[in-house]
């Protein structure tokens, strides 16, 4: 029976901390043995996640994110991210693929992609309380045939 | 990120390497629309053999690169893309609009 496992990592909202926040993500997920496609699908759906709460959880300042990582029964991952920024005014339109109220560089797809990466996915959101990203997947594990 | 571009016989071919995020988007999608107005392509080749990871950030440089070659009525292509960035391009259907295989592509 292989143990469950967590940790929990803050920092402040600087588009330098989501290659951070992949990695760590990353460096946890590695203890349930994921496959690199598995791991792949990780670190996008972190990265997406993170990315919405610098973007859009804080326009005008710089406030902290949280990401927590845990390791449940059945080698299921859960990713939590967490923002206390503006909230999200609509989040059906949010969720829409290719809607975006960010700039240029955003493609509007975030949320599309971390609902198809993982098995699950939950969004809640309070204006001006912040914004909680809630995902789960189920690695396979490379060596869960022996 | 990181970039290095070639060019023969208006084929544009620039070499993406690194991580796209969103934190290097802005700066990449600069340098990628600079050398298209500078050498004005016919054919642009998005090289993506040196990219260890891209999120979505990817996809909205795909689609404004893919508007400023239909400006000057040139093709986009895209190469050597690792499973990572693929199966996030496919998430947002980018191979229904791009072509794929840059080395078949018209000289």
């Amino acid at each position: 029976m292989k143990q469950e496992n967590e940790t929990l990592v803050q920092f402040p909202s600087l588009s330098a901390n989501e290659a951070l926040a992949r990695q760590i993500a990353a460096a946890f997920a590695a203890q349930m043995d994921p496959t690199l496609d598995e791991l792949g699908d990780v670190k996008t759906a972190v990265s997406e996640a993170v990315t919405n709460a610098i973007v859009h959880a804080y326009p005008d300042r710089i406030g902290p994110v949280s990401l927590r990582l845990r390791r449940l029964p059945e080698n299921v991952l859960e990713i939590t991210v967490k923002d206390r920024g503006c909230g999200i005014p609509d989040l059906a339109k949010a969720r829409q693929p290719m809607f975006t109220t960010g700039g240029a560089e955003r493609s509007g797809m975030g949320f599309t992609i971390m609902e198809s990466f993982m098995n699950s996915f939950t969004l809640r959101s309070a204006p001006d309380k912040g914004t909680t990203v809630r995902m789960r997947k189920k690695l396979t594990g490379r060596g869960s045939a022996e | 990120m990181q970039y290095t571009s070639l060019l023969q016989d208006k084929r544009l071919t620039i070499l993406l390497s690194g991580e796209i995020d969103h934190h290097s988007a802005r700066q990449t999608m600069e340098a990628v629309t600079s050398k298209i107005d500078v050498y004005l392509p016919r054919c642009c080749v998005l090289d993506f053999g040196g990219v260890s990871f891209m999120d979505s950030s990817g996809i909205a440089i795909v689609i404004h690169t893919l508007r400023a070659m239909e400006e000057l009525g040139g093709e986009l292509w895209l190469a050597n893309v690792p499973p990572q960035p693929m199966k996030v391009l496919r998430a947002a259907g980018i191979e229904k609009i791009v072509r794929f295989g840059a080395e078949r592509s018209p000289a």
